[in-house]
C-alpha cells in the first residue's frame, strides 16, 4: 500500500482511492462476527470516508456482517480525531446495539484515542486494547493489553470494546459470502443527515491542524532477492561482508 | 515529562490512586512546583472514568496552558476521554514540543526519528499531548514538597470499567536493549512454537528475540519482546526482520539499526524498502538453512 499526501492540504489522497478494509477493522469485524456467532445477534459496519469505490464495505459484508451504514460526505474530509468520533457515534446512536467493537487504530493513521472518543459520545464504558474478548450474560471480559503483561477488566453491556491489532485471523471471505454481500443493504448518510453541522466536522472541525509533514530519506535501495534455496546460505554471507560473523 | 515542563513554564503534576510513599518526593525532585494528590483505589481499581472526571475538573479550576500525558495505555484512553467531554483536540506520539503566544507546536517524530511532522491544536484553552516514552531526559530539580489532596472521583457512575486481574506476564532470554543482534519475528511466523527457530538463530549470533505487535497481540510472545511504536526501540548493529511486513510502526522501533535483513514471502512486503538485505522466500525454508550454515561456518 502507497499513501500519498497532498501537500498542499496535508492530508492524505483518500478521494478516489478505494476505501478498502484496513486488516485493523478486520480484525473487529472477525471479532463481531465470533460473538454473534456464539450468542446470536448480528454485526452491522459502520464507517466513514470520502471515497465511493467502497471494497472495503463489501468485503467486510462478505465476511459475514449483516448490513452496513456508510457515512459518505466531501464535508468530512479532513476530519481530526475528534470530528471523526462524533461523526462515527452519531450514526452508531442511529442503531440498537449490544457491543461497538473498533480497531484501536487504523493502519494508515493512528492515534488510538478515536475509541475512547466514541465511547464517550455513547455514553458506554470503554474497554481499550483488547486482546481477548469474552461475553457472558450483559458482562463482558476483556484481557487487556497492559505495559507488564495483561489485565482483566470487567463490565456490563452495552459497552465498547476497541480491540489490538492480531486479536485474531480474520477469515477470508468465501465465495457465497461475496454473492450474497452484493444484496446487503448499505445505508449512506451525510454528516448533515446525523444531525451534524458543517462545523463540527471535517477540516473546520478539526482540532489539529497539521503544520508541516516530513518526508523519509531515502534509504540506499534495499535489495530483495527471492530465494532459489540458497537464501539462507547468501544471508550467511551477507552477514559474513558486514564482519558479524 | 517534568524536565521539559519545568523549562517551558511551572510544572506540577497530578497524582492518582495508590502509590509508594516516596512518590510525591520524587515528582517533587524532578521539577514538580505542586502535586495534587488523590490516593484513593478508585483510580486502581475502576479505569479511565475515575481519572478522567479528576484531570477534567482540575483543567476546569486551573487553565494549564498545556497538559502532558505520558504515551501509555491508560495515558491514551484518559486522553480521549477529556478530549471528548472538554470538546477539545490532543496531538498524540509526541517527542518534543514549544509554546509560542499561547499556541503549541508539537513535533511528532515518525520513522524512527529520520524526519518529523509537526502539528498544532487550534481550539481555546488546555492543549492536551500525549508524549511518547524517553522523549525528555529526566533532570533533577529540586522543588519544595508542595502537596494539595483533592477530593477523589466517587460518583458509582464512574465505577463501570472494573479491573478485576492484573497479570504480570515474564520474560525470558537475553535483554533486547543493548543487543547487538536482534532477531525479531512477525505475523509470518504463524504460531508460539516457532518462536523456538528464532531463538536458535539468536542464540547462534549472541542475540536476543524480538517479535512485532502482531506477533504479541496474537499471544505468541508477551508484550516485552515487543519492539516498535508502542513497544521497544532497539538500535542493534544487525536486525532481522522475519515475516514482519514492516508496518511504520514496526520501523519506527528498529529503523536506526545499522543493517537490516528481511526475510518475507511477500515481495511486495514494504520491510524490503528499508533492508539492506532481503530474502523473498519461506521463512521457514531460510531460516533452519541460515541456522545450518552458522553452525557450519562456525566448526569450519
Amino acid at each position: 500500500m502507497t499513501i500519498e499526501i497532498d501537500s498542499n492540504t496535508k492530508r492524505m489522497a483518500r478521494k478516489g482511492v478505494p476505501h478498502e478494509l484496513d486488516p485493523a477493522a478486520a480484525s473487529a469485524v472477525e471479532e463481531g462476527l465470533r460473538l454473534t456467532e456464539k450468542h446470536g445477534g448480528t454485526v452491522t459496519l459502520v464507517t466513514m470516508g470520502i471515497s465511493e469505490i467502497t471494497i472495503g464495505i463489501r468485503n467486510a459484508l462478505a465476511m459475514g456482517a449483516a448490513s452496513a451504514v456508510h457515512i459518505l460526505d466531501e464535508a468530512v474530509a479532513g476530519s481530526d480525531t475528534l470530528a471523526t468520533a462524533k461523526i462515527l457515534a452519531a450514526a452508531i446512536k442511529k442503531q440498537e446495539f449490544d457491543l461497538v467493537i473498533c480497531a484501536t487504530e487504523s493502519s494508515d493513521s493512528y492515534s488510538g484515542i478515536v475509541p475512547g472518543q466514541i465511547a464517550y459520545f455513547l455514553g458506554v464504558p470503554p474497554m481499550t486494547f483488547a486482546k481477548e474478548i469474552s461475553v457472558d450474560g450483559n458482562k463482558i471480559t476483556i484481557k487487556r493489553q497492559s505495559e507488564s503483561g495483561y489485565d482483566v477488566v470487567e463490565s456490563t453491556l452495552p459497552a465498547l470494546v476497541a480491540c489490538s491489532s492480531g486479536i485474531n485471523e480474520p477469515r477470508y471471505p468465501q465465495l457465497k459470502g461475496i454473492m450474497a454481500a452484493k444484496k446487503k443493504e448499505i445505508k449512506v448518510y451525510t454528516a448533515a443527515d446525523l444531525g451534524l453541522s458543517p462545523d463540527q466536522v471535517g477540516e473546520k472541525g478539526a482540532r489539529e491542524k497539521v503544520l508541516t509533514i516530513g518526508r523519509p530519506p531515502k534509504r540506499q535501495s534495499g535489495k530483495a532477492i527471492s530465494d532459489e534455496g540458497e537464501g539462507g546460505k547468501q544471508i550467511a554471507d551477507f552477514l559474513a561482508e558486514i564482519k558479524v560473523i | 515529562m517534568l524536565a521539559k515542563a519545568s523549562e517551558v513554564g511551572k510544572a506540577e503534576a497530578i497524582l492518582l490512586g495508590p502509590a509508594p510513599e516516596d512518590a510525591v518526593q520524587t515528582l517533587a525532585k524532578h521539577g514538580a512546583s505542586k502535586i495534587y494528590l488523590a490516593a484513593d483505589a478508585i483510580y486502581r481499581d475502576y479505569l479511565t472514568l475515575p481519572a478522567a472526571e479528576t484531570v477534567a475538573g482540575l483543567l476546569q479550576k486551573y487553565h494549564p496552558a498545556v497538559m502532558l500525558f505520558a504515551s501509555s495505555y491508560t495515558g491514551r484512553d484518559i486522553v480521549a476521554n477529556l478530549c471528548a467531554r472538554l470538546d477539545c483536540g490532543a496531538i498524540t506520539d509526541v517527542g518534543d514540543f514549544e509554546l509560542k503566544d499561547g499556541s503549541v507546536e508539537a513535533t511528532i517524530p515518525a520513522l524512527g526519528a529520520s524526519y518529523q511532522n509537526t502539528s498544532t491544536l487550534v481550539h481555546q484553552g488546555t492543549k492536551l499531548l500525549v508524549v511518547r516514552p524517553k522523549s525528555f531526559e529526566p533532570k533533577v530539580n529540586e522543588q519544595p514538597l508542595a502537596v494539595e489532596e483533592i477530593p477523589a472521583a466517587s460518583d458509582e457512575g464512574l465505577r463501570k470499567v472494573h479491573m478485576k486481574e492484573r497479570v504480570v506476564v515474564k520474560r525470558e532470554g537475553p535483554q533486547l536493549e543493548g543487543a547487538k543482534i536482534v532477531v525479531s519475528g512477525g505475523r509470518g511466523l504463524k504460531g508460539e512454537e516457532q518462536f523456538g527457530m528464532l531463538k536458535d538463530l539468536a542464540d547462534a549470533l549472541g542475540g536476543a528475540v524480538g517479535a512485532s505487535r502482531a506477533a504479541v497481540d496474537a499471544g505468541w510472545v508477551p508484550y516485552a519482546m515487543q519492539i516498535g511504536q508502542t513497544g521497544k526501540t532497539v538500535k542493534p548493529d544487525v536486525y532481522f526482520a522475519i515475516g514482519i511486513s514492516g508496518a511504520v510502526q514496526h520501523l519506527s522501533g528498529m529503523k536506526t539499526a545499522k543493517y537490516i535483513i528481511s526475510i518475507n514471502k511477500d515481495a511486495e512486503a514494504p520491510i524490503f524498502q528499508y533492508s539492506d538485505f532481503g530474502i523473498v522466500g519461506d521463512l521457514f525454508k531460510v531460516v533452519p538453512q541460515l541456522i545450518e550454515e552458522l553452525k557450519k561456518r562456525k566448526d569450519a
